[in-house]
């Protein structure tokens, strides 16, 4: 394995022995979302072996993903696929290649700014700030009507928590800086 | 009495409501004291894993570092937080230069389905059970990540497991088997890809009205939102009608015991409950 290819990355960087796989399919075959994806697990694991890194990083399958671990304890090679799929969202989101879903990636990142400027997830500002990136007021717009009415729905974020800390953890990830 | 620490999380001080409030209305009857983690912050959820790494483990970490200082056995209700703990708690036992806080991981993280089923609580909630819940038939829904990853939930049963079932016997109820009890309901793609959360939670709905089961019951908040928001459209696009409701374990033990708050945590879900439970003249 070259050392500086893209399957050594992915490697290294998620601890998994991609190399093992041996295209049983049983990840795909046990994926829910298997058929929503542009590449199928077992297709993704055969592109980083090959070090199709752009196929790979542009891909759908990697935000379709939902981690829900099904793949990762039925792989015979021990493969935890779902943490390989963490890190190639990792990894995309650093490389600059347009992403395959475009509001996934967009949903974590306004999803990561309210924890940073709340300390805590506030569902109805993420939900408005979300809407505003995507201009999509309309959908949903009942169901929070009626979400409201059942007591659902705080309107009034929690006091900040963990100051100094959150703006350190976010403060050290956005320079990049690794420990 | 034993004291725990409590993270509740994000979801159960909004969308999750009843949950909170029923596992401190059981709690209290069973005489286990919850005190809320001081200062508790998001553990990143799936936006924080899907980003970066240390990111998720600092997230995470930070929390875990309060409840060792606090030195309790530390409660999680979502099982969403309680995966990014145990992940964390993993990544920083073999890895500590990876977190900027201490954690030597010396507390036990409990997802509170677990805790409940333990041999010591069930005996106790088995004193307890004055409204045995006879003639309801449920479907236990565990979803993701209450058993996988196996290794860091530590439950051998992964692909058929039984715990609630059980917690659901004892209780009265009839808990019925099905094939789906930990399939994925779409889970954070709800408000990116709502339509594979529709496929895969319409496919959940299906097969319990299959069963023929009165209510699923869940212990995940994203898993009962999931489940319980989206019936009426779900139901169009399958040319089917669906009213099942969405129960939090919880709030089925407090029906139970007899909780007096019961009707008030029934009242915030989408999908009325109270309507089958007083055909059963369980309410």
């Amino acid at each position: 394995m070259n050392k500086s290819s893209f399957l050594s990355e992915v490697v290294q960087a998620s601890g998994q022995t991609i190399q093992a796989c041996y295209q049983c399919q049983k990840c795909s075959a046990g994926c829910p979302i298997a058929y929503a994806m542009d590449i199928l697990p077992n297709q993704l694991l055969r592109h980083i072996q090959y070090n199709h890194r752009e196929k790979v990083l542009g891909s759908k399958t990697i935000w379709l993903c939902a981690s829900c671990y099904t793949c990762s304890v039925r792989c015979p090679n021990n493969i935890d696929i779902a943490k390989v799929m963490d890190t190639l969202r990792a990894m995309a989101i650093r490389s600059g290649i347009q992403a395959g879903e475009k509001d996934i990636p967009l949903f974590h990142s306004v999803f990561l700014n309210n924890i940073k400027s709340k300390g805590r997830i506030h569902e109805l500002s993420l939900l408005l700030q979300f809407k505003s990136k995507t201009k999509d007021f309309f959908k949903d717009a009942q169901l929070g009507w009626k979400m409201f009415k059942k007591g659902k729905i705080k309107i009034f974020p929690s006091k900040f928590g963990g100051g100094k800390d959150i703006k350190e953890i976010f403060n050290s990830f956005e320079k990049g800086e690794r420990r | 009495m034993k004291i725990v620490s409590y993270y509740p999380g994000c979801s159960l001080h909004g969308t999750a409501k009843e949950y909170d409030e029923s596992i401190r209305g059981v709690a209290e009857i069973l005489g286990i004291e919850l005190h809320e983690l001081e200062d508790w912050t998001c553990c990143g959820a799936t936006s924080a894993h899907s980003t970066d790494e240390e990111l998720a483990i600092n997230l995470a970490g930070r929390n875990l570092a309060i409840a060792e200082k606090e030195n309790r056995e530390l409660l999680v209700p979502c099982v969403a937080c309680y995966n990014r703990f145990k992940v964390a708690e993993k990544e920083v036992k073999e890895h500590p230069e990876k977190s900027r806080f201490l954690y030597k991981g010396d507390i036990p993280i409990r997802y509170s389905l677990d805790f409940f089923c333990e041999d010591s609580i069930l005996k106790e909630l088995e004193k307890k059970i004055s409204k045995p819940l006879k003639g309801l038939k449920v479907v236990c829904y565990y979803g993701c990540l209450t058993v996988r990853p196996p290794d860091l939930t530590g439950i051998k049963q992964y692909e058929n497991p039984e715990h609630m079932d059980n917690l659901m016997s004892l209780l009265g109820a009839e808990p019925i088997q099905w094939s789906y009890k930990t399939d994925c309901c779409g889970a954070s793609l709800v408000l990116t890809r709502t339509d594979i959360v529709k496929r895969l939670s319409g496919r959940l709905l299906l097969m319990a009205k299959e069963a023929e089961a009165d209510c699923i019951v869940t212990g995940c908040p994203m898993c009962q939102a999931n489940l319980d928001t989206r019936q009426d459209e779900i139901g169009k696009q399958l040319g089917d009608h669906f009213e099942i409701p969405i129960l939090y374990f919880t709030e089925l033990i407090g029906l139970a015991i007899g909780h007096k708050d019961v009707k008030k945590w029934l009242g915030h879900h989408m999908i009325n409950p109270i309507k089958i439970l007083s055909t059963k003249g369980l309410i």
